[in-house]
């Protein structure tokens, strides 16, 4: 199983921890994880970063994660990376409106480490 | 709780609490490893030493309040965490995002009111002497929850 270098997005530092660490119980192999509190620092990160895969939350200041993920193919290191939404936002407007942008998977909160390794294996293909 | 006795108010608080209350039920479930049951005859009040909050806009507007004694807002984000929270700053960061998917949770179990309400940026006061002046002037409904023996309240008020 190869190692991952993620990107994890949300305004709220508990959660991106809660992410991470989601990730690992999902038996995903870090080897290393970037982070940012917005979408702006998320397209700066990538710039000195490159990442296998992005976690991404939806309601943020600054830059939400629609926003981000409509901006991402900016990114030249970034394109083809998969983007998963972990976000409050549940509704089918949201869901379709963050896959046509190009995200490639959704997940709700609360969620759980099994549902985040549901969610995020699949997108991750032939990396792991 | 309101003392509104118009018809549509006290069918939304009828028909929304038992949903308000599962929300919170499978918030706590889900990111605290925590079984927690409504009180049906609250003998306790919680204390406001840490009070977050979210608004609501659109189809739904109001706001949505969970508060809490001091320690108990550190176990939240103990359990959170898996480890002791380091700072009042990060308990903080832990009982907002708690109130932003109790928030969540709850509007889309609403059929239809989740594709047109949204949900602001979480907030959180810390100390107990503030009253907070919601301008919703709507129904309200509170649930109190024992969590760890001690009580959190959860609050939704709403714009009628």
């Amino acid at each position: 199983m190869g190692k991952i270098r993620a990107l994890i997005v949300d305004d709220s530092s508990v959660m991106r921890k809660i992410v991470e660490r989601s990730l690992r119980q999902a038996g995903i192999d870090l080897d290393k994880v970037v982070e940012a509190s917005n979408g702006a620092e998320a397209l700066v990160a990538l710039q000195n970063n490159t990442v296998d895969l992005i976690l991404c939350d939806i309601n943020m200041p600054v830059m939400d994660g629609l926003e981000f993920v409509r901006q991402v193919h900016t990114v030249e290191s970034a394109k083809g990376v998969p983007i998963v939404m972990i976000t409050t936002e549940g509704s089918e407007s949201h869901v379709v409106q963050a896959l046509t942008a190009g995200a490639r998977g959704y997940i709700r909160k609360p969620f759980t480490a099994d549902q985040v390794k549901e969610h995020v294996v699949p997108v991750l293909g032939s990396k792991i | 709780m309101s003392t509104d006795t118009s018809f549509i108010t006290r069918s939304h608080e009828e028909n929304w609490l038992p949903i308000l209350q599962l929300a919170v039920e499978e918030v706590f479930e889900i990111m605290l490893g925590s079984r927690v049951k409504p009180e049906t005859l609250p003998e306790h009040e919680a204390s406001g030493e840490f009070t977050a909050m979210i608004g609501l806009a659109g189809s739904l507007c109001g706001i949505l309040t969970v508060r809490c004694d001091g320690k108990t807002a550190f176990q939240v984000a103990k359990c959170m965490l898996g480890d002791t929270a380091k700072s009042e700053e990060e308990v903080a960061d832990a009982l907002g995002e708690i109130c932003n998917m109790i928030a969540g949770n709850f509007k889309n179990k609403l059929a239809g009111a989740d594709e047109r309400c949204m949900l602001s940026v979480p907030s959180v006061i810390t100390g107990g002497e503030y009253s907070l002046h919601s301008l919703a002037d709507g129904s309200s409904m509170e649930a109190i929850f024992l969590f760890e023996d001690a009580p959190v309240s959860v609050r939704l008020q709403l714009q009628s």
